[in-house]
């Protein structure tokens, strides 16, 4: 009986302790994330257009909803965006996977490697943007430079100057990024898979390709997922590259759904219409967290 | 007679199979090299192309091919960047607004790291080890909202900073930035505690210690490497951060991402001063990157890759 007070005594004295730990964390994203997503939840059912001062801000449901799935350029936005997001990740999922395959044994410099794989990942983004967009320069720019150079063009090409080509070169921008850190995140899966696996499987007389696809995919198919799904919210927010690289331009062919947002809010000024397209973009990269935390729950049952 | 000759024949078999596998391994090995040397270019060129370009005069960047080695190199803009530049018409003001920049970014990222881990660190302790009501999905909350667009919330955002007063100044800018970082925090202090064998804290519970002195004395001390990449990734990601400086600083907060990019429109001509700039922007978490590597790619991974 003594005893049974004395714990859940404990007991309340632990939860006041984990109330008070808990509690700045709560209380600073209660005020940046959980308060502002609601009030902008009202604010996307709003007629909110600061470029009509004068006709307030009156309730109109669903409107603005529909205003934006009306217009062509969200579903350009959202057609690039696919694209984008598709290309981009599928391109650097793959080759993050085949260099850290080709990088998974012992070689003088390994760690320098490794090392110098954190360099594109650290750089803030927008320097990458101004970095490409100084090398696809069309009059001075180095990647002209180097194929005239070569003898491989004759003449220097505007490579953000159509729609095609620029998404192209957006995405060989992301790639740049965020492949070698994908590959170290892949390296670590691969170094956990043990050796003898693969002993015993050239005992049976596997090929490479079927301890490929017996052993290392299956192994790694959690951190594959995780990557994916991970790498598919960021690709679906990019607006640091978009803005510094192309702004969204030429003829909106790089105009992602984050800089559509972007312009609709802070260009166009329309507060409503530009919480609204906000919350379709949630939408969507909410729809790929809940397959992340799917996929961590699976890596969680299956290690 | 007949088992000296089988005798040769297996070791002249041998030897040849030794041959072929030696000059198998060495065509791996140069292969090897010769890829990671590719990689090595293709990680390294582009940024390598930036630091060349701020140290090339102007007549030989605008050269056709471009001078992939600077016959003048100069640090004149490096100079005019950090201390001034003595002649020159627009360089005087980029200047002083770069400087003004990296010190925004310096502060802002530093306070927002302390105040992060701090906090962070404290709330992961109480997930990890007290009973907490409705642990997972407090767990699951604080992803999706890390997750969530930022620009889904700016408006509120600008309206609630304005309410208050701090659009365009540091703590306004640190107050969203550690609301943004401390999911991140959270999780991967969370999975590191997990890993700390909760014995050692009941056998300093048992000799009279309470749960905040166990976590001190006992559990931090433990837990150095998964501090040091959720700190490092912290001020990595706040001094990176462009979209939320873009929109809530104007002219006396603005940090170092901002002021670059302003670079580029202002000074549309002068590829070099953006490439200096670039260069020196990247530097702090560069630094940092490489410095503590190792935890850092530990400490991701683990956030990122066990889920509990």
């Amino acid at each position: 009986m003594a005893l049974a007070q004395k714990k859940s005594r404990k007991n309340r004295e632990e939860q006041k302790l984990a109330a008070f730990l808990l509690a700045p964390a709560i209380l600073i994203m209660a005020v940046v994330t959980v308060y502002p997503l609601l009030r902008s939840l009202w604010i996307s059912m709003l007629e909110w257009d600061l470029t009509k001062p004068f006709s307030g801000h009156p309730f109109i449901g669903f409107q603005n909803y529909l205003a934006i799935l009306k217009d062509p350029v969200f579903w350009q936005a959202a057609k690039v965006t696919a694209i984008f997001v598709i290309g981009a990740v599928s391109l650097e999922i793959i080759s993050g996977l085949l260099i850290a395959l080709l990088l998974n044994k012992n070689f003088v410099g390994r760690n320098l490697v490794r090392t110098l794989s954190l360099l594109p990942w650290a750089i803030p983004p927008v320097v990458n943007g101004i970095m490409w967009k100084w090398i696809l320069n069309p009059s001075y720019g180095a990647l002209n430079g180097i194929l005239y150079s070569l003898g491989l063009i004759d003449e220097y090409i505007i490579w953000l100057g159509n729609p095609i080509l620029s998404l192209l070169m957006v995405i060989l921008a992301d790639a740049w990024k965020e492949t070698p850190f994908i590959m170290l995140l892949f390296l670590a899966a691969l170094q956990t898979i043990p050796g003898e696996l693969y002993e015993a499987a050239e005992v049976d007389g596997a090929n490479w390709f079927k301890k490929f696809w017996n052993i290392t995919l299956p192994l790694i198919k959690p951190t594959m997922f995780v990557t994916l799904s991970l790498r598919t919210i960021w690709a679906l927010k990019s607006f640091d590259l978009i803005y510094t690289l192309t702004a969204g331009g030429p003829s909106n062919g790089t105009n992602v759904i984050g800089f559509y947002t972007y312009l609709k809010t802070f260009v166009s000024l329309d507060l409503g219409k530009g919480s609204a397209s906000a919350y379709l973009m949630t939408i969507v990269v909410m729809i790929v967290v809940l397959l992340y935390q799917k996929a961590l729950n699976q890596k969680g049952t299956s290690a | 007679m007949s088992t000296v000759l089988s005798y040769s024949s297996i070791k002249n078999k041998l030897h040849s199979s030794w041959k072929k596998h030696r000059t198998k391994k060495w065509l791996g090995k140069t292969i090897t090299y010769l890829f990671v040397i590719m990689l090595v270019i293709a990680i390294l060129a582009p940024f390598v192309w930036m630091v060349i370009s701020s140290i090339s005069p102007q007549v030989e960047l605008s050269a056709k091919p471009p001078h992939w080695f600077p016959e003048n190199p100069t640090l004149s803009r490096y100079r005019a960047l950090i201390f001034g530049s003595s002649s020159g018409a627009a360089v005087p003001a980029a200047t002083a607004k770069f400087l003004k920049g990296m010190r925004n970014s310096l502060v802002v990222s530093v306070i927002t790291t302390v105040i992060c881990v701090v906090t962070g660190t404290m709330a992961a302790y109480a997930l990890a080890r007290l009973p907490v009501l409705g642990k997972n999905n407090f767990m699951i909350g604080t992803l999706s909202a890390q997750m969530t667009p930022v620009i889904v919330i700016v408006i509120p955002l600008y309206l609630l900073l304005q309410q208050f007063d701090m659009i365009d100044t540091q703590r306004g800018l640190i107050l969203l930035y550690t609301g943004f970082m401390l999911p991140t925090v959270i999780w991967v202090m969370h999975s590191y505690f997990l890993t700390i064998p909760q014995s050692l804290e009941e056998a300093a519970l048992i000799d009279g210690c309470n749960h905040v002195t166990a976590l001190i004395k006992v559990v931090l001390p433990l837990s150095g490497p998964g501090l040091v990449a959720v700190s490092a990734f912290t001020f990595l990601s706040s001094w990176n951060e462009f979209f939320m400086a873009l929109i809530f600083t104007s002219s006396q907060a603005k940090t170092i991402t901002v002021v670059v990019t302003e670079f580029s429109s202002q000074f549309g001509v002068d590829f070099g001063l953006m490439a200096t700039g670039g260069v020196i922007g990247s530097l702090p978490p560069l630094i940092l990157a490489f410095l503590f590597q190792r935890y850092i790619v530990e400490g991701l991974t683990a956030g990122a890759l066990k889920g509990e």
